[in-house]
């Protein structure tokens, strides 16, 4: 019993510092919410889309930015997908990464939209990290007979 | 002396005058004289006060020489002595005046006399016509006292309806006002062959004599509408036994028709040879003189028309009064019906009411008992057992309910209870109950709900359910082995006549839409000629294989009550024994405004969480083509209980919409993405205005610019992205009220 409450204590913890820092916004609250007896892995579902749709966004943008002339348009298409996946699970950082991508798309600025995609590539592993050891943590706490604390 | 005596001419007087002589003459022309001047006076006297008298100048002749006789009788006196000159030619004058006048009267009387004797002649003569006219004022007189009894008569026979007074007034009056010694009626026998001696006058009995109808005598009275005289010895006018010789009275008859009902005509005697008439037989007294006059047989002809009509409005009578007795039997007897039958009804419903009451104590035990139980701690299994026996408790206090509704259902009282439900829960709750009973007998149930199928509906949904039950129940029941497959869908107007149901006409409409359910089962089936059978109360087909399955035998008569009540059509399709059933029902539910609905009364399984509204069965459709903001509006509007279906691309969305969507929520802002134009698109989709879905926009960005964009295609309101679960839901709250959200 003293393990559990200590990982759920852990677990607080971490959602709290995350939020601190920024890596999650309000938007996650909301998710969490959506998640009931109903829908218990909502949570863990959605993220794990988002997940799939980043990494394909990713290689979509690199290939783009690759391109002998590249085509703004399409890449704004991709950022801004990226941009609205990334607002929906409340991934704070990445989303006003992608804000300034777009920015730059919208001028054709090249080293700046490549720039851009570094900073969000770091972001969004950064962010998945993150994520990921919330996920383990949620699961050792359930493994050790406890529940997931309400949000 | 010599003058005198020569002058005179008279007798030379022998002997001297005698004085007395003298004296005696003397006093005689005296009175003579008087005499005669008094006659004419006398006379005069009288014809001046006699009025008429028409000889005056007769009178002043006779008169005149009266007066000249008295006057020369006067003078007369004085020539007894010697008298003048003067008074001898006074003589003479008179003498010579009355010689003229009585010569004249004397030839004047000539004419007068016989003049005078004929007015005597006249006076004999007018005597005699005096005489006359007293006889025939006499006779007059006689008749009109005659037509009086006539009247009176008539009246008398009129004045009853009674048959037999008609007759025996008829007999007595005439006796009386002709003065007759017998009178007599002989009546047609109902043979029609003979005539019976019906009444009499004088006689207190009349023995039943009767006389065949075709003798001559009979003949000549049928045959003329006059009273005929006929001889006294024919075997009619027999009536008494004749004592002795005496010599009988004239004897005269005439016919009385009796007329039918149906030729009853006041003014006009239909001549008509099958008239029926009887005899009227009348005897003037014997040993009299009296002989039978003209008016006394227009008396007698007169009263037999009067008779007949009298007989007529008699039979009438009777005829209607006969009428009305039967009708008031009648009334009688149906009042006694109508009591008895009243009272049936009312000892029915005591009993039903008294069966209903001593069923529902028990009832109310379990399901107080279960309610309590389903407040203690229980498991999940034993949660669900205790739930399913509330439900059963319920349906059985509603089937007990019903037991009472039958009467009022047969009375054409009972009233559905119109509410909105969710027509799908219903399927789904009757298969969880039919579910134990099926698997115990080792049964597969399955029910298919067809997409286009709405959720809610607006109906009875107690009675639907009672319906779908039994239907399911029944094939259950009926079923060994095998499987039992219910189908609900939504019948089309072309498939919803049906050649079992000729006189079903359903009329498809906006407001409403036919539910049709079909259960199927593989039981032992029933043959075809039974299957009217069992939609009547209380009728059990009597097969080996159903007689223990028990139960009443109310149920598809109440299902089909049910079915009627909501306008529908229930029937059973079998191949025969053995080869399985299909029952199949349809019944008109209306469609679910949402106009109407700004609360939503139901909430199944809500939450501790969540808040006031929740929007359960709304159907909503998200196009998104950003898999991860889909996936979370998805969740988003599932956890407000929506029904969501998803999209990613805009030909999938015009596709997929129909008119079951309430919402449709667009991502109008992704690039590649023309969200303007698919809300036009969805707009002209849908015609009918209350098919049109909701369509709200999916934005990063409300600025002016957009909102009015959106406004102008007809995008109902705007939302930002992200969403959180409050604000999708009080979003989803005002739309749904207001149908816009600016």
């Amino acid at each position: 019993m003293d393990g559990v409450v200590q990982l759920q204590k852990q677990l607080v913890d971490y959602i709290a510092s995350l939020f601190h820092e920024g890596f999650l916004d309000e938007q996650f609250n909301q998710l969490q919410q959506l998640q009931d007896e109903s829908n218990p892995d909502f949570v863990v579902e959605v993220v794990s889309l988002f997940f799939e749709d980043s990494e394909r966004l990713l290689n979509e943008l690199a290939k783009a930015l690759e391109q002998k002339t590249i085509d703004f348009r399409k890449v704004d298409a991709h950022v801004h997908q990226f941009k609205g996946s990334s607002s929906s699970i409340g991934a704070h950082r990445v989303q006003k990464v992608c804000i300034a991508f777009r920015n730059y798309c919208e001028e054709q600025n090249v080293e700046g939209c490549l720039k851009c995609l570094q900073q969000v590539k770091h972001e969004y592993s950064l962010v998945r990290n993150k994520l990921e050891t919330l996920f383990q943590l949620e699961k050792q706490i359930i493994a050790a007979g406890g529940s997931l604390p309400a949000t | 002396m010599a003058f005198t005596m020569e002058s005179c001419n008279c007798i030379d007087p022998q002997w001297p005058a005698d004085e007395l002589l003298m004296k005696y003459q003397y006093i005689s022309d005296f009175f003579i004289a008087l005499a005669y001047f008094s006659i004419p006076l006398e006379l005069i006297y009288f014809v001046k006060k006699s009025a008429v008298f028409p000889y005056r100048w007769v009178l002043v002749q006779f008169g005149a020489f009266i007066v000249l006789c008295g006057a020369t009788h006067l003078i007369n006196l004085w020539t007894f002595t010697t008298h003048s000159k003067t008074v001898a030619i006074v003589m003479t004058t008179a003498k010579v005046l009355t010689a003229a006048v009585s010569c004249a009267t004397a030839l004047m009387l000539v004419h007068i006399i016989p003049d005078l004797l004929s007015v005597k002649t006249r006076e004999m003569f007018l005597k005699n016509k005096a005489a006359e006219l007293d006889r025939e004022m006499g006779l007059i007189l006689t008749q009109e006292e005659t037509g009086r009894h006539v009247r009176m008569l008539t009246h008398e026979i009129r004045s009853t309806l009674d048959r037999h007074t008609i007759l025996k007034t008829t007999l007595v009056e005439l006796g009386r006002t002709l003065a007759l010694e017998e009178c007599a009626l002989w009546m047609p026998t109902r043979t029609g062959l003979e005539l019976q001696l019906s009444y009499t006058l004088r006689q207190q009995n009349p023995v039943g004599y009767t006389v065949p109808i075709h003798l001559p005598v009979i003949n000549q009275v049928f045959s003329s509408n006059h009273a005929v005289k006929i001889s006294p010895n024919s075997p009619v006018a027999r009536l008494r036994p004749l004592p002795g010789k005496y010599m009988p009275g004239e004897v005269v008859a005439v016919r009385v028709p009796l007329l039918h009902l149906s030729n009853f005509q006041i003014d006009d005697w239909p001549e008509l040879s099958t008239k029926r008439y009887a005899l009227m037989i009348l005897m003037l007294p014997s040993d009299s003189a009296r002989q039978w006059h003209d008016h006394e047989l227009d008396l007698v002809e007169v009263v037999a028309d009067q008779v007949a009509v009298a007989l007529s409005h008699a039979a009438i009578l009777e005829e209607s009064m006969r009428a009305r007795d039967l009708l008031m039997e009648q009334n009688v007897a149906l009042d006694l019906a109508r009591r008895e039958a009243e009272t049936a009804v009312r000892a029915r419903n005591d009993f039903l009411a008294v069966m209903n009451h001593e069923m529902r104590t028990p009832m109310h035990a379990i399901i107080a008992l279960s309610s309590l139980l389903q407040e203690t701690e229980l498991t999940p299994e034993q949660r669900l057992m205790v739930e399913t026996i509330l439900k059963s408790s319920y349906l059985l206090d509603t089937l007990i309910n019903d037991v009472l509704d039958l009467s009022k259902l047969e009375d054409g009282s009972l009233q559905l209870d119109i509410g909105t439900f969710n027509l799908h829960s219903i399927f789904k709750e009757v298969l969880n109950l039919i579910k134990p009973v099926a698997s115990v007998k080792k049964l597969s149930v399955t029910l298919n709900l067809v997409q286009d199928l709405p959720v809610y509906a607006v109906g009875d949904e107690k009675r639907l359910m009672q319906t779908v039950l039994n239907v399911v129940g029944n094939a259950v029941k009926f079923s060994k082995e095998g499987s039992i497959s219910i189908t609900a869908f939504v019948a089309k107007p072309d498939c919803l006549r049906d050649s079992r149901a000729p006189d079903f006409f359903p009329v498809p409409s906006d407001d409403h839409f036919y539910l049709r359910v079909q259960v199927k089962d593989s039981g032992s089936g029933i043959s075809p000629q039974d299957i009217p059978k069992l939609f009547t109360k209380f009728s059990q087909t009597q097969s080996l294989a159903t007689r223990n399955s028990g139960g009443s035998g109310l149920g598809l008569a109440i299902c089909k009550r049910f079915v009627n009540l909501m306008e529908g059509h229930i029937w059973l399709d079998s191949e025969g024994p053995g080869k399985g059933c299909t029952a199949i029902f349809i019944v008109k539910l209306g469609i679910r405004r949402l106009s109407n609905e700004s609360k939503f009364p139901f909430a199944p399984k809500v939450s501790a969480n969540h808040g006031l509204t929740n929007f359960p069965g709304l159907k909503v459709l998200l196009m998104d083509n950003n898999g991860v903001s889909r996936t979370v509006t998805r969740g988003l509007l599932v956890h407000l209980g929506c029904e969501v279906t998803t999209v990613g691309l805009s030909e999938e969305c015009l596709r997929v919409v129909s008119h079951e969507h309430q919402v449709v929520f667009l991502d109008v802002c992704a690039p590649g993405v023309d969200g303007y134009e698919l809300a036009v698109a969805i707009h002209e989709k849908f015609t009918v205005r209350h098919e049109k879905p909701l369509i709200v926009a999916l934005t990063g960005d409300t600025d002016e610019v957009t909102k009015e964009n959106c406004a102008r295609v007809g995008i109902n309101g705007v939302i930002m992205k992200p969403v959180s679960v409050d604000k999708m839901r009080s979003i989803l709250a005002e739309l749904l009220e207001h149908r816009v959200l600016y």
